[in-house]
């Protein structure tokens, strides 16, 4: 590493903050695009999953908020993208990545969404798991992408709201739809434990070292069981892991070992649902190439 | 096109730079501003600016150490410590 990288490297470990033109270390630039673009990847690919259910969500109410989510999402990815692009990679190029599989997208967008039970329990709590992964980001090293946070982080503490309006509504209902909730969180669970990845120690995460991220792995994983574990038992809920526990001494809750093989086989691009996700973004992307034409071409 | 979006949160109060968006044209950059920045009643108004008619400027270099119009330049601590130690020590009928 050169002086000035050196250099660098302690002014972002300091809690220095970079901007856009500020000269930056060719690694944190790349290590920035990656971890910016998965994340915009991320938004865009996670409303398919909900975007099957619009049509039908239970009341006009439901299908509503659930647009409005949908929306939401993808004005993140929009505004994610920017500062992608700021930092020298095209949206197209991103959107190119992502369909060839070059890039990765989070391991809880590969899955099905069988039931309208799902569809609370994504807004809910992978929600809430995302959020406290971009509330860390509000300290994050690049600026830039750092104030954008403060609007998404805004607006999925909506959806939380949301999601957890819907596994509510669901519980006060009958036997069977407290048993769709019930089935929803069984599916979730494996997904939500390995969401926030392997507990490697903060300063062996090249996240963390260039300050991108601001917690480790582990930190955010408990922080989630510590604010949802209580709200799923209050409702009468059961997760599905019999060695979930606080540990009174420590402070932390143990749990059974997620299944790391399963995170890597699903974000490699070979979840249940992977395939045909990227398909169904590659034939939108397609399909709507003449608006995007039409829309330049009437600009310039 | 890149524009950059500046938004008041309320009446009165400054405009904060909030993001960017791209857009062909100042018709699409406020379509998309307005969703994008206003559709929860968030924005009491937005400023949208084409990122090229901006011109930044930074460093603030002070070579003469002009403080005199800085707080630094005035540290009135250790002064009135001894201005209030003299009129301590002066005669009562001076008070």
């Amino acid at each position: 590493m050169s002086p000035q990288e050196q250099q660098f490297l302690e002014f972002v470990q300091s809690g220095g903050q970079v901007e856009t033109n500020d000269w930056m270390p060719d690694e944190y630039r790349a290590k920035l695009i990656k971890f910016i673009e998965m994340h915009g990847n991320s938004e865009l690919m996670g409303v398919l999953p909900e975007r099957e259910w619009i049509l039908r969500a239970p009341t006009l109410r439901r299908k509503l908020a659930l647009t409005a989510k949908v929306q939401d999402e993808v004005g993140h990815a929009q505004l994610i993208y920017r500062v992608v692009e700021d930092l020298g990679k095209p949206r197209e190029a991103c959107l190119d990545d992502l369909i060839s599989g070059k890039a990765k997208f989070h391991n809880v967008f590969h899955y099905p969404t069988k039931t309208w039970g799902d569809v609370g329990v994504i807004a809910w709590l992978v929600d809430a798991a995302a959020i406290i992964s971009q509330k860390a980001l509000l300290k994050c090293s690049y600026a830039p992408y750092a104030r954008i946070m403060k609007k998404i982080c805004w607006e999925e503490s909506f959806h939380i709201l949301h999601g957890r309006d819907v596994v509510l509504t669901l519980m006060l209902g009958t036997d069977e739809q407290r048993e769709l909730v019930q089935e929803a969180l069984n599916r979730w669970w494996g997904p939500l434990m390995q969401f926030h990845g392997n507990p490697i120690p903060a300063e062996e995460d090249p996240m963390f070292v260039w300050r991108i991220k601001s917690q480790a792995n582990e930190e955010a994983r408990q922080q989630f069981l510590d604010g949802y574990v209580p709200q799923i038992w209050e409702l009468g809920l059961t997760v599905p892991d019999p060695e979930l526990g606080k540990d009174e001494e420590t402070g932390l809750w143990r749990y059974s070992e997620p299944d790391w093989d399963e995170l890597k086989h699903v974000v490699t691009g070979h979840g249940p649902r992977s395939q045909e996700r990227l398909e169904l973004r590659r034939v939108a992307r397609e399909q709507s190439a003449w608006v995007r034409e039409v829309v330049l071409a009437e600009a310039a | 096109m890149v524009w950059e979006v500046f938004r008041q949160e309320r009446a009165g109060q400054a405009f904060q730079h909030a993001g960017s968006l791209s857009a062909p044209d100042l018709r699409f950059a406020e379509i998309y501003a307005r969703d994008f920045y206003g559709r929860r009643n968030e924005s009491e108004a937005l400023w949208l600016v084409p990122r090229e008619q901006i011109h930044g400027v930074g460093e603030f270099a002070d070579e003469l150490e002009r403080n005199y119009h800085r707080v630094d330049g005035y540290s009135l601590k250790a002064k009135l410590k001894e201005a209030r130690d003299r009129a301590g020590k002066a005669p009562a009928g001076d008070r």
